[in-house]
């Protein structure tokens, strides 16, 4: 393990980047919801990261928190997909700036 | 020097997989990089010793996530935009420019906090064993609502996905229109 934890951290900032790019940039809202979830990997990243070069790792408290934090990321999903498929069920476009009814 | 090598490798196919899902046109495609970005997550926990966590990022991103985004994009599929129409928001270059923002700030200060150079003490692990004990004794109530979120998200999933009753309903009328003359006959 001879990467030093700082470069963990920039691949971590380049995904969260990325996925927050792609979150307020694209106008479909599945591509949205996969940015969302990029920029959650990114932090789960950091605390396998964390974890891993911390100095007490049989803690295993990142391993947990990761682990939590997946199975949540999993109903965020369902349910996040969900919706979009309900929105586009009644208003036939799934596209985020079309659903502007409550605009001024 | 070959686990270095592994992972500014593991890195870059990771960043070009996400950074594809997120420019490509099409929504398969962007779903399909994007499970490939997954992947590479699983693999860079696997090499930072993180073999359940890996496991099981590639079961829930790559097994059930990935193909959940695919079903919900072939059940939108009408909402694909014609060749000529923008995919992007009209300000997408402002938008482009606060994520670079956002990535030099992060970048910054990481790079210049001393204490983040540090290397890896080695011999640091998370046998299974050791997860599930944990799991069962000290987070036991975090495990058991855990299991009570995924129930109410499953049903809540399936209540926002299905069909509203008051909505109208086009196709189903035509079948109602079609099955009443056949009630007639058997009732003559």
């Amino acid at each position: 393990m001879s990467t030093p934890l700082s470069h963990y951290l920039i691949l971590s900032a380049l995904l969260f980047s990325i996925g927050f790019a792609g979150a307020v940039a694209r106008r479909s809202a599945i591509i949205v919801l996969i940015g969302i979830e990029l920029m959650l990997n990114a932090a789960n990243l950091n605390f396998i990261a964390f974890w891993r070069y911390g100095t007490h790792p049989e803690a295993l408290t990142g391993v947990m928190f990761v682990l939590f934090s997946i199975a949540i990321a999993a109903a965020e999903a369902a349910v996040g997909l969900a919706l979009v498929i309900a929105i586009y069920r009644q208003r036939k476009t799934a596209q985020v700036d079309r659903l502007d009814s409550l605009r001024g | 020097m070959p686990g270095e090598i592994a992972f500014y490798l593991i890195a870059l196919f990771t960043v070009a997989f996400a950074a594809a899902a997120m420019t490509l046109r099409r929504l398969v495609h962007c779903a399909l990089c994007a499970a490939a970005a997954f992947a590479g997550l699983a693999m860079i926990y696997l090499q930072l010793d993180a073999e359940f966590v890996g496991f099981a990022q590639l079961l829930v991103y790559v097994g059930a996530i990935a193909i959940l985004i695919v079903f919900a994009v072939l059940l939108t599929r009408g909402d694909e935009v014609a060749p000529g129409n923008k995919q992007s928001s009209p300000s997408w270059m402002a938008e482009v420019a606060v994520a670079v923002l956002v990535l030099a700030a992060m970048a910054i200060a990481i790079l210049r906090s001393p204490s983040l150079h540090r290397l890896a003490s080695p011999g640091a692990a998370a046998p299974v064993k050791r997860i599930g004990e944990e799991l069962m004794t000290r987070y036991i109530l975090p495990l058991e609502m855990v299991g009570v979120l995924l129930t109410g998200a499953l049903l809540g999933a399936v209540v926002i996905a299905m069909r509203d009753e008051s909505e109208p309903k086009q196709p189903e009328r035509v079948v109602s229109h079609l099955s009443d003359p056949k009630e007639e006959v058997v009732s003559r």
